[in-house]
């Protein structure tokens, strides 16, 4: 059984045309919990997350993981912020990623289906996915990338554009996840939401972070003056 | 304007006796441009896909040429063609000159870059859609364009039904390197040129319709077997 974690990121950067959009930065991350990114706009979280995730090029620094970075990115997945839909119906959206995984074809729709009934898809399975709504189809992109059992989810301000009931029904769905053994690492800018899922928090501010621990310490007694003008609502840049 | 209306009559009379000069022609030219468009397909949509993800350095100069070939004179695609199957040509020795391949070589050539150019163009927007999400996926790089592929089928439809429509009303080069030659490589296009040449109008009108009729009935056919155009699926 492959074994992701420990990982260390060392001194990992992120460079665009000359300039340092994010780091240096050096973390290590356990196979447990949640750890939520967050941060004012512009500070970094979404290339912090496609750095580890492998799919933003480092302009410095390295990511070792316990296993190779192949097989690490083999047991990843990634939601956006903006779902992408592949142009399929919903059942044929789930079965995807098993399909190139080489799942046969009825054991991938059986699969299929039980996700879209966990995540209150399946009277849908037959429509279009990109004409769902968008808490359906931030839904299906979560189904997507759980339904191959990922040991790391990372998920990028996943209830951005959603409301309240759907941002309910995404959280529930991670927090599942979670307890069945998925690592999630997700930014948001929404503190309630890091509140209620957070074990632990990075805190970015410029492309570095500021401030990382236990959830807990650092929402009733963070440490930098960034992070506490953060908390009390005013504006950090 | 009374030739006009004599080759609608004509025309609905081959028609509804099934004249077997016409269902001859009309077979060969149905044969000759649908083995092209396979063909042309086969090339033209990987060649589309391929150049929409893969970055390299020649990749703006193949779609500037893919899109200069748009324009290709049919007439000097035939005389190319001509050229190369000619017996004193180096493809001389296949004997394909004034045969229905020789028509259909020349056929794909000229759809093959309308065809490339349309689908390019589809794809890369698909691409531009997809590129996070198939990335974050790790696919491979024939897994990427078997997905591009299938998920913009509707728009290569469209791709594959614009070639076709060229190469069914193509005239100059398969008149050349197919050579007119009845019971063996003449088609609807080049009987229209020869019955204009011979003056009989009404009957060259009349081919032609039958001619309108045969592209229209392939794309509603096309548009039907591809399930186009309903609502709520792909």
């Amino acid at each position: 059984m492959t074994q992701l974690f420990p990982m260390q990121a060392i001194a990992i950067e992120s460079r665009r045309r000359g300039q340092r959009l994010v780091g240096p930065i050096d973390l290590t991350l356990g196979g447990q919990g949640a750890t939520v990114v967050i941060g004012p706009n512009g500070a970094g979280k979404t290339t912090l997350l496609q750095l580890l995730h492998g799919t933003a090029r480092l302009s410095a620094g390295q990511i070792n993981w316990a296993c190779t970075t192949e097989e690490a990115r083999h047991h990843q997945g990634f939601v956006f912020q903006r779902p992408v839909m592949l142009r399929r119906t919903v059942l044929e959206n789930l079965i995807y990623p098993l399909r190139l995984r080489g799942v046969p074809k009825d054991k991938a729709r059986k699969a299929a289906r039980e996700w879209a009934a966990r995540v209150g898809l399946e009277p849908l399975l037959g429509r279009a996915a990109p004409v769902l709504s968008g808490g359906e189809q931030q839904k299906l992109a979560l189904a997507r990338a759980l339904i191959c059992k990922p040991k790391l989810l990372f998920l990028d301000e996943p209830c951005a554009a959603l409301d309240g009931r759907a941002t309910r029904e995404i959280e529930m769905i991670l927090q599942t996840a979670k307890a069945d053994g998925t690592r999630l690492i997700l930014s948001t800018h929404d503190l309630g939401q890091a509140r209620r899922l957070a074990d632990d928090v990075l805190f970015l501010v410029g492309g570095r972070i500021h401030e990382a621990g236990r959830a807990d310490t650092f929402f009733n007694q963070p440490e930098t003056e960034e992070a506490q003008a953060f908390l009390r609502g005013d504006i950090v840049e | 304007m009374v030739d006009i209306w004599s080759g609608i009559a004509q025309a609905f009379w081959l028609v509804a006796t099934l004249d077997a000069e016409l269902v001859e022609i009309a077979g060969r030219s149905l044969r000759v441009t649908l083995s092209a468009l396979v063909v042309a397909c086969l090339i033209a949509l990987p060649l589309a896909a391929l150049v929409a993800v893969k970055r390299f350095r020649a990749r703006r100069l193949v779609i500037a040429v893919l899109n200069a070939l748009m324009g290709l004179p049919p007439v000097v695609v035939g005389l190319v063609v001509y050229v190369l199957l000619s017996r004193s040509g180096p493809l001389g020795v296949l004997g394909l000159l004034f045969t229905p391949s020789a028509m259909i070589i020349a056929q794909v050539i000229i759809i093959v870059p309308l065809i490339a150019s349309i689908a390019h163009q589809s794809i890369r927007e698909l691409w531009q859609e997809y590129h996070d999400l198939l990335i974050s996926m790790n696919v491979t790089q024939t897994q990427k364009i078997r997905t591009l592929l299938w998920d913009s089928r509707r728009a290569l439809l469209t791709a594959a039904l614009a070639g076709f429509g060229r190469a069914i009303g193509e005239v100059g080069a398969i008149m050349i390197v197919g050579g007119n030659i009845d019971h063996a490589t003449r088609v609807l296009t080049t009987a229209i040129a020869l019955e204009t040449g011979k003056g009989e109008f009404a009957l060259a009108l009349a081919l032609g319709f039958v001619l309108i009729g045969l592209a229209v009935a392939v794309n509603l056919a096309i548009h039907w077997l591809g399930r186009t155009e309903r609502e709520g699926r792909w």
